[in-house]
């Protein structure tokens, strides 16, 4: 039976689509089933970040409609084994997406998979309660920035109030904060929130930190998860928080500055 | 070696510091109105089961109470999912036994 794992976050420009291609493509690396679904409807994207736009042929408001089954919609990730998506309808009906529906297409998926990623859409309406609705777990991406860390704590209200695990007085949906596009100079200049100022006033357990860089940006115009990108800093850190949440205990990188030496600082080497 | 670094370090900027102390006082303030469910509300669910199932067998998890808070205004949301038809009529009404 599935785990089903939210990437949620309230605001939008975080991360999560992101985060979402990159923790699904390493889960399935590691040699776990794994689909990953697109709940943005009308804003269909997470095809593009795993590059396979072109292959969309019905989407998961065909499946829940009966228009196609899941075999038809299922796209399977060209690169990575055990690895499958589920595309958003472009559609611009958002009452599509029922819960009854959902519901279906999850138990559906539950039987082949051993992760369920599901990728949701900023905000707090429709699509973005039907993709933590039932979550056994959840991805909170915030940024170190305040309205980003304020949308975290109110999607963290409702995942404990709002999920049928809050519903049916269940043990509650797990949360992991991954704290995306981090800039440690920043942080360091005392710029920008710090992991640990985040971690205050969140209060959940820290899954990762990934940097800020330039490679997120090459890899989606890629259409490749910048997990698959091993030597840049985004692609290993992804890396180490998929391991993290296998049950690995990994420290942080990437969070600090380099020490610089006295002379290096004084004449701006790097 | 410290002398030279506070010299050639520019001082750290209180931005972040701003940033924390705001948000602390904003997301203590919100979780406060959304926290504090009131505490009838399990006793409210448990009544409300008891009523509906003097006329419809359901179970508990067919009673949905929530409680939503936004600045100034409440709303309470009720759902009852009643089972289909079929089952119902074998339950016999509450005061038609007896005698
Ligand atoms: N670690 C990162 N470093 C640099 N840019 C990033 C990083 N993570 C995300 N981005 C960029 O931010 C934008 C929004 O990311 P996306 O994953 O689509 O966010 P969301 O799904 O939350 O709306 C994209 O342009 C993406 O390339
Ligand atoms: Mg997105």
């Amino acid at each position: 039976m599935a785990t089903i794992i939210v990437v949620t976050s309230g605001k939008g420009g975080v991360g999560k689509t992101t985060t979402s291609a990159s923790f699904a493509t390493g889960l399935a690396q590691r040699g776990y089933r794994t689909v990953v679904i697109d709940f943005d409807v009308g804003l269909r994207n997470l095809d593009l970040i795993m590059g396979c736009e072109r292959r969309v042929v019905y989407d998961f408001v065909n499946v829940i409609n009966n228009e196609a089954n899941l075999n038809q919609a299922l796209i399977r990730d060209k690169r990575v084994e055990n690895l499958y998506i589920l595309p958003a309808s472009q559609t611009r009906d958002k009452e599509a997406l029922t819960k009854e529906g959902v519901e279906r297409v999850l138990n559906e998926l539950k039987v082949g998979f051993d992760y369920i990623v599901c990728d949701s859409p900023a905000g707090i309406e429709r699509g973005a309660l039907m993709a933590l609705y039932f979550a056994d777990q959840a991805l909170v991406v915030t940024n170190p920035e305040v309205s980003s860390v304020r949308d975290s704590d109110r999607i963290l209200g409702i995942l404990a109030s709002r999920s049928l695990r809050a519903e049916q007085g269940d043990e509650p949906v797990k949360e992991h904060l991954v704290l995306a596009r981090y800039a440690p100079e920043r942080a360091d200049r005392g710029d920008m929130l710090s992991v640990d100022d985040v971690l205050e006033i969140l209060g959940i357990p820290l899954l990762g930190v990934i940097p800020e860089s330039q490679t997120v940006l090459q890899s989606s115009n890629a259409g490749v998860p910048v997990i698959l990108e091993d030597s840049s800093e985004a692609g290993a850190a992804y890396s180490d928080l998929v391991d993290r949440f296998l049950g690995k205990s990994l420290p942080h990188r990437f969070i600090s500055t380099q020490k610089k030496g006295f002379l290096q600082r004084l004449f701006g080497g790097s | 070696m410290r002398l030279l670094d506070s010299i050639f370090r520019p001082p750290p900027s209180k931005s972040a510091a701003l940033a924390k102390e705001r948000l602390q006082i904003i997301v203590t303030h919100e979780r406060g109105n959304r926290r504090n469910s009131p505490d009838y509300l399990p006793a409210l669910k448990k009544e409300l089961l008891e009523v509906v199932r003097k006329y419809v067998p359901i179970d508990q998890s067919q009673v949905k109470v929530h409680l939503d808070r936004e600045d100034g205004y409440e709303v309470l949301e009720l759902n009852i999912t009643l089972p289909e038809e079929e089952q119902r009529v074998t339950q016999p009404r509450p005061n038609d036994g007896g005698a």
